[in-house]
């Protein structure tokens, strides 16, 4: 009888525990329930919002998710090199050289120009336009708006008879900057050439 | 008092975890490449042992002593230990995400950290176990890991940049200054005569 009533107690102690930690982690995830991932949030108001798709992602917020849920940070190619540092820096992981599978960063910002005697109205290129920055209906001529135009090239492929060109954005009072220096104030590309061989000090 | 000094002095340097009894050297290796990481983990590592250092103390002096189940102490001490992790974990996602994700892994890998069941285990093996005793050996054990751990990693972030011979790269090297750290913390050993 002893032995049952020994069991008993046992059973009886371990049961009272698991049901106090259930109790405490049932508590603690209504209490610090977290709604969307925080991260997503700050990734996403780092990159650059031209919902491109050239990431293979159907725009910047599902990238955000995507590298929260771990996909690699260098997949954004009109971000480039500045905005891959900021996500490392954010995630305290090193940063990647952009990934040239996705594209190739361009050396100065571009927009797309449609040239309109040559165009014939086939509304492609609206459709493709994930930032509704091209103008114009069926059977009219085209046209960009310059202001809106993120420079994603996405345009370029689907015009049949090939009327769009990625020009350069011309140099205005609003757009020119002073040139940085070499070295001084650039961003710098951390890659394994720079890493000093030798420890200073 | 003076033997709570001794307490903690003992278990943060003299008896130090990781470096003298070579317990919980997983996340030791593993999250000290950036200084960081190892200061977050060290911070999350201190709070879950002072937690559930306590806890299974109070497990221990509440519930299983009274009705004789000091064989029951591994199973509940494991059960005490995981609940406490998990809100931990749970406290960390909702106010500091980026420390959260950077941790990743190493979080719930407290659980299975040895100076967490270690310290629990020690604590009832004494001869008179004490609420303040636990407290405090929960306290010195989370800071001495925590001292060691941010330490190594301020090492490793030098040495990551030093000229360090081929062979000797990576895993390596830090191996040897692990074992280098442990030589030194040996030196303690004279500090408190108990």
């Amino acid at each position: 009888m002893s032995t049952f009533f020994a069991i008993f107690i046992a059973i009886a102690a371990v049961v009272l525990l698991a049901l106090l930690a259930g109790g405490i982690l049932g508590f603690a995830a209504e209490k610090f329930k977290v709604d969307s991932d925080p991260i997503v949030e700050q990734l996403d108001a780092l990159l650059p919002q031209t919902q491109c798709g050239q990431c293979g992602h159907p725009g910047c917020r599902p990238y955000a998710e995507a590298i929260a849920n771990g996909e690699a940070i260098n997949h954004c190619v009109p971000g480039g090199q500045d905005t891959i540092n900021k996500i490392a820096d954010l995630l305290g992981v090193e940063p990647l050289p952009l990934d040239s599978e996705y594209g190739v960063e361009a050396e100065v910002k571009k927009v797309a120009y449609i040239r309109e005697e040559d165009c014939i109205g086939c509304t492609k290129c609206i459709q493709a336009c994930p930032v509704d920055a091209i103008l114009g209906a069926a059977k009219h001529t085209h046209t960009v708006i310059v202001s809106e135009c993120t420079g994603c090239d996405l345009c370029v492929e689907p015009c049949p008879v090939d009327c769009i060109d990625m020009i350069p954005l011309p140099v205005t009072r609003q757009t020119w900057h002073w040139q940085a220096p070499q070295g001084v104030g650039s961003t710098p590309v951390r890659s394994a050439k720079l890493i000093p061989t030798q420890q200073i000090g | 008092m003076s033997e709570y000094l001794l307490l903690l002095v003992g278990t943060i340097l003299v008896n130090n975890f990781v470096l003298v009894q070579f317990l919980g050297l997983c996340p030791f290796m593993g999250t000290s490449k950036k200084i960081e990481t190892a200061a977050g983990l060290a911070v999350a590592t201190t709070f879950v042992l002072t937690i559930s250092s306590v806890l299974s103390y109070a497990t221990y002096a509440l519930l299983l002593k009274p009705f004789h189940l000091e064989y029951l102490n591994t199973l509940s001490f494991i059960l005490v230990i995981a609940v406490t992790v998990q809100f931990t974990e749970m406290v960390l996602h909702k106010t500091s995400p980026v420390l959260y994700r950077v941790l990743g892994i190493y979080l719930p890998l407290i659980t299975t950290n040895c100076i967490v069941l270690g310290v629990a285990l020690l604590n009832v093996r004494q001869a008179h176990p004490t609420f303040i005793n636990a407290l405090l050996t929960g306290v010195g054990s989370g800071l001495g890991f925590a001292l060691v751990l941010v330490l190594f990693a301020a090492m490793r972030e030098r040495i990551h940049v030093a000229d360090v011979p081929k062979a000797f790269r990576g895993s390596a090297i830090a191996m040897v200054t692990a074992g280098l750290m442990s030589l030194s913390f040996m030196g303690f050993a004279g500090l408190v005569k108990f």
